[in-house]
């Protein structure tokens, strides 16, 4: 199934204490001087929180900035739809919070699973984040007397999230995209939108550029560079049904990683508790409710199987509120992979609700009784009016239904401490990297992490990898690049001329439904024995049956839709050994056969306590697992208990 | 066939490429299910389509929850369709009847060019932020959050403004093809926050004088930008862009 290497994987975190390891290594990084700034050039891909922050902030420092993203502006990257808010330690609500509890929290909260310095380092520039927005013009929300205002999410027991409404998100990603606009209006980044990255050019071993393809009129072009950033998101499309935008793919890191960098813990996957349920097989996407709606939500089932009463009429003493009778310090703000291997339990067990029986009440009953219907409209009327938009059904009047979907991914390309891949020159920022958030990660993190890594991480670690590279210029018709461009230009040939029966969106599907039954919400040994062999059958299938019409000169989006498809079928594979040679459970990845009495995670710190980074060895080919420890220093592992 | 299934004629916009000649092409779409949204209509349309040995049609989308301002589509004349505050992509087929003739075509405006189908180029929003609308803070510039109150009220009018996911369908429901309700989002929203204050006058000036470079027609006022916006920005905040430009105008150090 796969070899392990020998080696040890080194994350260059520096030595020393951790409240002083980022200021002690801010101060040995090299520094590349103001004049010779705009003499380097770094390509930035992907445009989300990560990707905008970084090409925003690489641009005022002075560097020759190229930023790509596929879709037709900057604005429109899928970190836009993130709703509840973003972590800051600022303890303005004065209820004990601290640097060291946002830290705890999250380290916790990931299981003991992720980089303790890292996830330090994200706790201390959280408050920045907060700031640096702030001063852009962020609307964030306000108390009457003109503060910042805070709520609450899972997994912690105080209120540390900024928000902007339901649409932190956008409001983060437009002062991004804005500063990067700013950026742009002065010529220090070039923005090249509708392109889409399909191969990675090494050169001497260093990432020196990129081919993209133009999707407006299909013409590849090879860009070159000092150092290449990418900023790509996750892989959670790899379900086909996910919370994840229609675009989102795992291809620009699919192509580094069989360039040679290491893709780490793939198996780490989240599933997100309040999802609108699937209704057909039509179905093209899922859509989140906000974690914050469990601020005053309440989660039940009936406790009676087969009560096909409406929810008004159930009374409260045949209500099963499992996540408060389970968790009665946390309730109905348990984090997310607890909440929702608690909802899959209920409905497994034959208590779900709605036509599939596949969902569970979230009920504002309680919440609009206590506060009025205008303070809970005030809180989440865009939630309310999507969801109603969508299900034609009035939560204010009847619980909404929700089920868990895929959502986010916390494995991704592994990282040292200076957010760089094992091959020198390519940086990886955001969900597209794995290193914050261990087996799962907090509501209201991924966008604390987005912007921690673009805004105040890579602009003090790329200049000290730029002052040491004596490489010199890349020609963009060097061998490495032409050999690059062809091979990019052999695989739309290929996917092109395959002319079989079936459409690249029915593979998708077939793959999706695969994956998430047997490498979801609950995996076996022999369910991922069995899948490994049938997504290897499949992928077969793609390349000798599958229909892209079109041709590759124009906007063609099946062709767009064919490459991604085409990655996430050799994608899937790694995800399902990852899983399979997990032998234990934490946080997101749960293996049947390692649970507690009662039904908890059960982890094993002896023998998994590592990031599991792959090597590819060829598609097909079993890869190589390279081993990181994870060393815990000042936290100690324990079961994590929501009780 | 059952209630919650249509059966629908759909005229949709063709077109090869952006030199190419456009035209009209009906689709007769059986059995499609009331719960369906816009877009997953479209999607079984595609696929029916690509099983036949035809091409697709071309049209935007991402998220597909009404926030990233990727899709857009004229619905029998209307931006986005006959719902308020409602994007393309969460516009549901129960909106719809059995029997009817679906019209479906791109955004048309000069300044957004159609590149395929239903698919338009709507850059000249990028460059119409590029002109000014951002507030010049340099990363790590910042002071404390909390170090500037803004009172409730204007954040919540702000905030409004911000709303706007930049699709286009306020130009696109325009007869002028104005992009006053764009534009005048963003400078509302900063001219109204004490942060957008150093900038107020050049803001506004740039941003307009590149709406009108881009070829946006004029302001008219009335008001179909704002029964078409998706994210429900009001025309007030044309007023107040009015306002910021006479005020500029006037008053500003240049």
């Amino acid at each position: 199934m796969f070899r392990v290497a020998s080696d040890t994987l080194n994350s260059r975190v520096p030595a020393g204490p951790l409240e002083q390891k980022w200021d002690k290594h801010r101060f040995n990084l090299k520094l590349v001087n103001p004049a010779n700034k705009r003499k380097y050039s770094v390509i930035v891909v992907g445009t989300g929180l990560a990707g905008g922050s970084a090409a925003a902030s690489l641009g005022e420092l002075g560097y020759s900035v190229k930023a790509f993203c596929f879709q037709d502006s900057p604005r429109r990257a899928h970190s836009i739809a993130a709703q509840g808010g973003i972590n800051a330690a600022k303890n303005y609500p004065n209820d004990g919070d601290s640097i060291w509890r946002l830290f705890y929290d999250t380290i916790k909260g990931g299981d003991y699973r992720a980089r303790e310095a890292n996830v330090y380092r994200l706790a201390q520039v959280a408050n920045n984040i907060i700031d640096q927005c702030v001063a852009q013009g962020v609307p964030f929300a306000r108390e009457y007397g003109g503060t910042l205002a805070n709520r609450s999410f899972g997994g912690a027991q105080l209120s540390r999230t900024f928000y902007c409404r339901g649409q932190t998100g956008q409001q983060l990603l437009l002062g991004a995209y804005q500063a990067l606009m700013r950026q742009v209006s002065t010529g220090r980044v070039k923005m090249f939108a509708r392109r889409e990255m399909l191969e990675l050019i090494v050169s001497n071993g260093a990432a020196r550029g990129i081919v993209v393809r133009n999707l407006e009129n299909g013409k590849l072009e090879v860009h070159t560079a000092d150092a290449v950033v990418l900023c790509t998101g996750g892989y959670g499309n790899v379900y086909y049904l996910s919370t994840n935008a229609k675009g989102c793919n795992v291809t620009a890191s699919w192509r580094c990683h069989r360039r040679g960098a290491y893709f780490a813990n793939p198996c780490y996957t989240q599933i997100h508790p309040t999802c609108i349920p699937v209704s057909g097989d039509y179905q093209s996407k899922l859509t989140l409710m906000s974690e914050s709606l469990r601020n005053d939500g309440r989660v039940w089932v009936p406790k009676n199987k087969g009560d096909h009463r409406a929810p008004g009429q159930i009374p409260d003493e045949e209500r099963d509120y499992y996540l408060e009778r389970r968790y009665p310090s946390f309730g109905n703000l348990a984090p997310r992979d607890i909440s929702s291997r608690a909802a899959k339990e209920r409905t497994d067990a034959g208590y779900g609700v709605g036509e599939s029986g596949l969902a569970v009440f979230l009920d504002f009953r309680d919440a609009i009784a206590r506060d009025g219907e205008d303070v809970v409209r005030k809180k989440y009327g865009n939630l309310f009016h999507m969801y109603e938009k969508i299900t034609a059904e009035n939560p204010y009047k009847v619980p909404m239904r929700i089920y868990p979907a895929v959502h986010y991914t916390m494995g991704g390309l592994w990282v040292d401490y200076n957010l760089m891949s094992n091959l020198p020159g390519l940086y990886v920022l955001g969900e597209a990297n794995f290193s914050d958030h261990g087996a799962n990660r907090l509501g209201a993190s991924a966008l604390m992490q987005g912007l921690s890594d673009g805004y105040f991480v890579i602009p003090y670690t790329i200049g000290d990898y730029l002052a040491g590279a004596k490489h010199g210029k890349l020609a963009e018709d060097a061998p490495e690049c032409r050999a690059a461009l062809q091979d990019a230009e052999a695989r739309i040939a290929k996917l092109l001329s395959v002319n079989g029966r079936r459409t690249v969106d029915s593979f998708h599907r077939e793959l999706g439904l695969l994956m998430w039954d047997y490498c979801g919400m609950a995996r076996t040994k022999s369910g991922l024995e069995a899948t490994i062999p049938r997504i290897r059958a499949l992928r077969e299938e793609f390349w000798t049956n599958v229909r892209v019409p079109g041709e590759s000169g124009t906007l063609n989006q099946s062709l767009e839709k064919a490459g991604r498809v085409a990655d996430f079928m050799e994608f899937a594979e790694l995800l399902a050994v990852d899983a399979l040679h997990r032998n234990e459970s934490c946080g997101g990845h749960f293996r049947e056969e390692y649970q507690t009495e009662d039904g908890e995670a059960a982890r094993d710190d002896e023998n998994y306590s590592y990031v599991a980074a792959w090597e590819f060895q060829g598609a097909g080919n079993e890869p190589v697992l390279h081993r990181e420890p994870l060393v815990f220093e000042n936290v100690k592992p324990s079961t994590r208990s929501y009780k | 066939m059952s209630s919650d299934t249509l059966n629908l004629t759909l005229r949709v916009w063709r077109q090869a490429g952006p030199d190419k000649p456009g035209g009209f092409c009906d689709y007769q779409l059986d059995g499609v299910s009331t719960h369906m949204s816009f877009l997953e209509m479209l999607d079984v349309l595609n696929e029916k389509l690509i099983a036949a040995g035809d091409e697709p049609v071309a049209f935007d989308h991402d998220c597909r929850e009404g926030i990233c301002g990727m899709c857009s589509l004229m619905i029998n004349g209307q931006a986005h369709g006959p719902d308020r505050g409602t994007t393309t992509c969460q516009l549901h087929m129960r909106r719809f009847a059995s029997g009817e003739t679906i019209t479906i075509e791109p955004w048309r405006a000069t300044p957004f060019p159609v590149v395929r189908d239903l698919v338009v180029n709507r850059s000249a929003f990028d460059r119409i932020i590029q002109s000014g609308g951002f507030v010049s803070v340099n990363t790590g510039n910042a002071p404390d959050g909390n170090s500037v109150p803004v009172p409730g009220n204007r954040q919540e009018v702000a905030m409004d403004a911000a709303a706007c996911i930049g699709c286009g369908a306020c130009v696109a429901a325009c007869k002028n093809a104005s992009a006053m309700l764009f534009v005048s989002a963003k400078v509302s929203q900063l001219s109204i926050l004490p942060q957008g204050q150093p900038e107020r006058s050049a803001r506004v000036l740039g941003m307009v004088a590149q709406m009108d470079k881009e070829g946006f027609g004029s302001c008219t006022n009335t008001s179909e930008c704002e029964a078409a916006c998706p994210a429900e920005v009001s025309v007030s905040h044309i007023a107040r862009l009015n306002r910021e430009y006479m005020k500029a105008l006037v008053f500003a150090d240049r």
